[in-house]
């Protein structure tokens, strides 16, 4: 289990001061710096895609990357270098489906989600067999992060951040009305192509850390919970992000402290801060 | 006077399939077209063919040369845009802006003053700052139709409207009705307006297109009155029941607004 991995690691470490050490050990650190960056991105781009109803391609997006992860270590190729390419391949195909192809975009999600399971679990199991790091593929480890991953992380994450920056009104105009937005002649396809290309990178980034099955849930939980109040586009985006950041800060300290998986501690304080927010809707509607 | 808009035997395809055809006629500025006729007629299709986003099959389509595409302003049909969507009014109308800004990715301040202007001609100035979602229908119809308005920088010359009185009450229809006609005949808008409910529209309009898959008619109101095709529309629009267009008038008379 990369949970007992992590367990082990973490007993090293005494308890609260984990968090003071953060500077001292090179694993924490760049799981903070990696982990940040994804919330962000992630976050930014989950509310377009809660929105658009495309929520759940961020999670087949994980599978595709656990499978070509699981392809790339059984050969011994670079796991970016694969995952980036499939994963971003996978999200057009995803997305050209969802847009009114034969197979409905959820089916096509399940369909692309399972064949991507299975396909690694089939070369795992035929080479290397199941082992701690295909366990921390699909539940994430901050352990398997070099410093080439927080490298590669940063640059990608910036990239996303600009574009999303230099998109982020004509990503409004089709999230809202994309009938509107051909009609006045945006070239609505290009940005779609646009924002699969981002999910697909913030998926493949995040991944190894949060888990192939987890790290869909930093695309969607930020964006729903600051929806339950927010009541304008910028607003929920920004606030997203903060809460982004804030959920990952308590639950990598979680994490750090009791020596629990990051990814799943930072989903938890997520589901916590949606709970609350959702609570907090209901109290103020009622009053 | 030339025309705006000229339809040669045009048609239109959806897909492999002919969607409407034999479409032959102009439409002068300021120009007031109703278009009507059963679900699957080609009325959409014909909107998208006008919107630039469909070539005809056959035929022409061709525009005065005065008319630019961004003085083509578009009120799609209505979106339900989900119940939480978190958009403030003035984010929505600002998006109308975006088609004709090329690549500059952020608003200028002319943007937002067209924006804001667009949203006092339709009356909803005071709404800048409210959640889109927590309008009323007739209330969100100005505000989509704003952000049509916000597209055009020296004013719009063509407004296209896809069923703009759908899920409205009778008050918001006749507020709406009353906004489409000021913006006809004080802004010198040509409007093509895409209804069902032809009783209330042919009482503004001065042209109307019945589609069957193809042109069945073409002219004034009351010539479209005067044929035993036109009175049978009206008739069958109505099924007998004036509670189904919204107004409590009797189709010899003009609607109580």
């Amino acid at each position: 289990m990369p949970s007992a991995a992590f367990r082990t690691n973490m007993m090293k470490v005494p308890m609260f001061e984990a968090l003071f050490d953060i500077f001292s050990y090179g694993f924490l650190l760049r799981g903070l710096i990696v982990g940040l960056m994804v919330s962000i991105c992630a976050a930014l781009l989950g509310v377009t895609l809660v929105l658009k109803r495309f929520a759940m391609i961020g999670d087949g997006l994980g599978h595709v990357g656990f499978g070509t992860l699981a392809v790339a270590t059984a050969f011994g190729w670079a796991p970016l270098a694969v995952s980036l390419p499939v994963t971003l391949l996978a999200a057009f195909f995803l997305l050209r489906l969802s847009e009114g192809g034969r197979i409905k975009g959820d089916a096509a999600i399940a369909l692309v989600s399972a064949s991507s399971l299975a396909i690694g679990i089939f070369v795992v199991s035929a080479t290397t067999g199941m082992n701690t790091e295909v366990d921390s593929f699909l539940f994430g480890s901050i352990l398997t992060l070099t410093n080439l991953d927080v490298v590669m992380s940063v640059s990608l994450c910036l990239v996303v951040l600009v574009l999303f920056i230099l998109f982020y009104n004509r990503i409004f105009a089709m999230t809202f009305d994309e009938n509107f937005a051909k009609a006045t002649g945006m070239p609505t396809g290009l940005y779609n192509t646009v924002l699969a290309a981002l999910v697909a990178i913030t998926i493949v980034v995040g991944m190894r850390m949060m888990g192939a099955l987890l790290i869909s849930s930093l695309i969607i939980f930020p964006a729903l919970s600051v929806m339950q109040l927010g009541k304008s586009y910028l607003t929920v985006t920004i606030w997203s992000a903060v809460i982004a950041v804030l959920s990952f800060l308590l639950g990598y300290s979680l994490a750090l402290i009791f020596g629990t998986p990051a990814g799943a501690s930072v989903v938890i304080i997520n589901l916590a801060t949606f709970i609350l927010l959702y609570l907090t809707r209901r109290v103020l509607h009622k009053s | 006077m030339n025309a705006l808009l000229t339809l040669e035997s045009a048609s239109f395809t959806y897909g492999d399939k002919t969607a409407v055809e034999g479409l032959d006629f102009s439409l002068m500025p300021q120009d007031y077209l109703c278009v009507v006729g059963d679900n699957g007629s080609g009325k959409s299709t014909l909107l998208s063919g006008i919107l630039r986003l469909k070539q005809p099959h056959t035929g022409r389509l061709s525009y005065n040369e005065t008319l630019h595409r961004n003085q083509i302003g578009y009120l799609p049909q209505q979106h339900h845009v989900q119940g939480n969507f978190p958009a403030s009014v003035l984010e929505v109308v600002l998006s109308g802006r975006l088609g004709h800004k090329g690549p500059a990715p952020f608003y200028t301040k002319h943007d937002r003053a067209l924006a804001r202007e667009a949203l006092t001609l339709v009356g909803a100035g005071d709404l800048e700052q409210e959640w889109f979602g927590g309008l009323s229908g007739g209330q969100s119809q100005r505000v989509l139709i704003a952000r049509a308005l916000a597209t055009a920088p020296d004013g719009l010359k063509l407004l296209i409207l896809d069923e703009p009185m759908n899920g409205l009450d009778p008050h918001a229809r006749t507020l709406l009705y009353e906004l489409i006609r000021f913006l006809n005949t004080e802004r010198g808008i040509t409007v093509i307006m895409v209804t069902h409910d032809v009783n209330t529209a042919m009482h503004f309009c001065n042209r109307i297109l019945l589609l069957a898959t193809r042109q069945v008619f073409f002219g004034a109101p009351d010539e479209f009155e005067s044929t035993e095709l036109g009175r049978e529309f009206i008739r069958d629009a109505c099924g007998g029941n004036c509670a189904i267009c919204g107004f409590s008038h009797k189709h010899d008379e003009g609607p109580h607004v």
